[in-house]
């Protein structure tokens, strides 16, 4: 068991160095200077008190997305939609940080809590068509965040503005802005956001390891045959699952709109940052202290990366190869595995 | 009204073009039994190559470039969608992790080689593009000609062509039986001696080309340059298109026109009276809402093949 363990333990680990060694093979090939590239990096994401604040506001929404989609993992279900229910959680947390104005300690939380039920909707739609229809919540989940997307633009143009492409700014009472936390890190982007998604790592550890719900969530996870058998309503867990890992999703969005941008924009495009929770979830092995380290990896890679055109010349993108290579390598841990057990062979 | 559908068809056959191409990718991917979420990053692949060759060759092969460049588009593409097949099928990888991956790789490695090779974000513009053609013949006859074989470009003709091959192909040869029968029981096909690793790669690699050349025909035809935004979603509505289509090629393609319909809607639907006021956002979910309704079944019960998304341990039950 404990072996078992340590082979968890190793696994992500050889993959965030095979990943990092075959981004500097890269890098070499195409003419750049690795080690200079990567100390630019470095730089970029840990150098001065700003860079540090940049990489923690990073950080959080990939905190929380990374938690979506392994709250729905250890379920047995493959939350791809995180991408959309995090939108849905950014224009309802912006709608009502725009639309009301109240006392702090009620609007913060209202608007939170609207991200976490636009989330949570968001995700019960797969879960339920999951439960009752059985459908496959994959496919289901990608066509829900391009109507996340759309539907989102579309309010955003005709419902938060006339026509434009940006809502009004949200109200300071709904704001997760810290002058202290500003001024701490030399006047970065840095918001008390932080801190709700350590709290949601937590709540998501206590939820699925101290309580019934959990148990029987991670049951369902393992065999839904054996869940049933035992009397579990496997369809209600599912349902559950997927809502949850919404609720998540959602306050990643919250943390964009109310905290990083104080409002919401009309987007060509996804965030990337759903799709980033993937890689942030499947790193960590779905625990939460796991997705915690993961998200301070990838946070820092996406942050330090923006530091590498001008000191090094080296293109963004690289950190998007090393990020795809790091799930490549921790998908095909067969491979991994295989090896770690050849050489444990030799040893004995 | 005939000018209208005049309008409306031919777009719609343009926008759908690379989706038929990709979801006959897909269909040949997941009737072996291989989810390929990855659709999206081999068009985006197929699209940075079809426009980096035609940028790059323009000059030595005048008018041929473009077809060539789908060619290279295809053929590397296929070598790209190696990396899915190794992890997925020899690796027992997750397939929709490893898709996943190929998504970012495919349009990270891309992005990387444009700053590299330009020093911008994206290309230039493709000079030497196809021009449009009416196909001889057909596009005499009155009334149907001008809608459907007039101002179209030839490749979009061609998607709806190879559309029937892949069914002959799927459907009436051995090769398409092996296919089918890997995708549905693996185990009993490698009884009957059907090398099931080797079908599955063959799978993957048909569903990269396929793939490729339908991100090409987008990158040269559509937005005729390549940049992060070229391919976003298309991947993904082929891939929807194909589960629309039930997982068969012409079902497929049947889908993928009817989302193209609803692309061109939403862009020349401004111009039709009776459209004016949609807002064009309910066009642009229509595609994505419709695959979710047909998997409910409330279009007819869509199944997907048996050992779809496992991978295939030879000797466990």
């Amino acid at each position: 068991m404990s072996e078992n363990r340590l082979t968890n333990i190793l696994v992500p680990v050889f993959a965030v160095i095979l990943g990092i060694i075959v981004g500097a093979i890269v890098m070499l090939v195409s003419g750049y200077d690795p080690i200079a590239g990567y100390s630019a990096l470095l730089y970029g994401a840990f150098g001065d008190r700003y860079y540090i604040g940049e990489t923690i506001r990073q950080v959080t929404p990939y905190i929380l997305a990374g938690l979506a989609v392994a709250f729905a993992f250890r379920t047995g279900l493959f939350n791809i939609g995180v991408e959309g229910q995090l939108i849905v959680g950014w224009l309802a947390a912006v709608w009502v940080g725009v639309a009301f104005e109240l006392p702090k300690v009620i609007h913060l939380p209202l608007a939170i809590f609207a991200a976490a039920a636009a989330g949570a909707l968001w995700g019960f739609i797969p879960g339920f068509l999951k439960a009752r229809f059985r459908v496959h919540e994959v496919i289901v989940t990608i066509m829900m965040n391009y109507i996340a997307l759309y539907v989102s633009n579309a309010v955003i143009r005709s419902v938060l503005s006339d026509q434009g492409f940006k809502s009004e700014k949200i109200y300071p009472s709904a704001s997760l802005r810290s002058e202290f936390l500003q001024s701490l890190t030399d006047y970065s982007t840095l918001h008390y956001g932080i801190i709700i998604s350590l709290i949601a790592a937590v709540v998501m550890w206590f939820l699925l390891e101290k309580t019934t719900t959990g148990y029987e969530l991670r049951a369902v996870g393992f065999n839904q045959h054996a869940s049933h058998y035992a009397g579990m309503n496997v369809n209600r867990n599912i349902v559950l699952s997927m809502v949850i890992s919404g609720v998540f999703a959602g306050i990643a969005g919250a943390m964009e709109g109310l905290g990083t941008f104080e409002n919401v924009s009309v987007k060509a495009g996804f965030t990337g940052v759903g799709f980033d929770g993937i890689a942030v979830a499947l790193l960590g092995g779905n625990h939460a202290f796991g997705i915690i380290l993961a998200a301070i990896l990838f946070g820092a890679l996406k942050v330090g990366a923006l530091e590498m055109p001008s000191a090094a010349d080296v293109p963004t993108e690289l950190v998007d190869i090393v990020i795809a290579l790091i799930i490549f390598f921790v998908a095909s841990s067969y491979l991994i595995r295989l090896v770690l057990t050849r050489l444990k062979k030799e040893g004995k | 009204m005939l000018n209208i559908l005049e309008i409306i068809i031919p777009s719609a056959i343009f926008f759908a073009a690379p989706l038929i191409f990709t979801a006959l990718g897909g269909v040949f991917s997941e009737r072996s039994g291989v989810v390929n979420i990855g659709l999206e990053g081999l068009m985006v692949i197929g699209a940075f190559t079809g426009v980096v060759f035609n940028l790059t060759f323009a000059d030595q092969f005048g008018e041929l470039t473009p077809w060539l460049a789908i060619v290279v588009a295809m053929v590397v593409a296929s070598i790209f969608s190696l990396m899915h097949a190794v992890a997925s099928i020899s690796l027992r990888a997750d397939q929709v992790v490893s898709g996943v991956a190929i998504n970012f790789l495919a349009l990270g490695l891309s992005l990387f080689l444009v700053k590299m090779w330009y020093g911008k974000g994206q290309t230039d513009q493709v000079q030497v593009g196809f021009d449009k053609i009416d196909i001889p013949i057909l596009s005499k006859i009155p009334v149907l000609g001008p809608i459907l074989f007039s101002n179209g470009y030839l490749p979009s003709y061609l998607a709806i062509v190879l559309a029937f091959v892949v069914w002959y192909v799927i459907y009436k040869t051995p090769f398409g039986l092996r296919l089918r029968a890997v995708g549905e029981h693996p185990m009993a096909a490698d009884t009957m001696g059907i090398n099931v690793t080797k079908m599955r790669y063959i799978a993957v690699m048909l569903s990269g080309a396929l793939a490729g050349i339908g991100g090409s025909i987008y990158a040269i035809i559509i937005s005729r340059d390549f940049s992060h935004a070229t391919i976003s979603g298309q991947g993904f509505m082929a891939l929807a298109a194909m589960i629309f289509g039930k997982w068969h090629p012409l079902g497929a393609m049947g889908a993928a026109l009817f989302f193209g319909f609803a692309q061109s809607l939403s862009i020349v639907g401004q111009a039709i009276p009776f459209l004016k006021n949609v807002p064009t956002v309910y066009l642009l979910i229509l595609p994505y809402a419709l695959t979710i309704l047909a998997l409910t079944g409330f279009i007819g019960r869509a199944d997907a093949p048996k050992a779809l998304g496992t991978p295939y341990v030879k000797g466990k039950r």
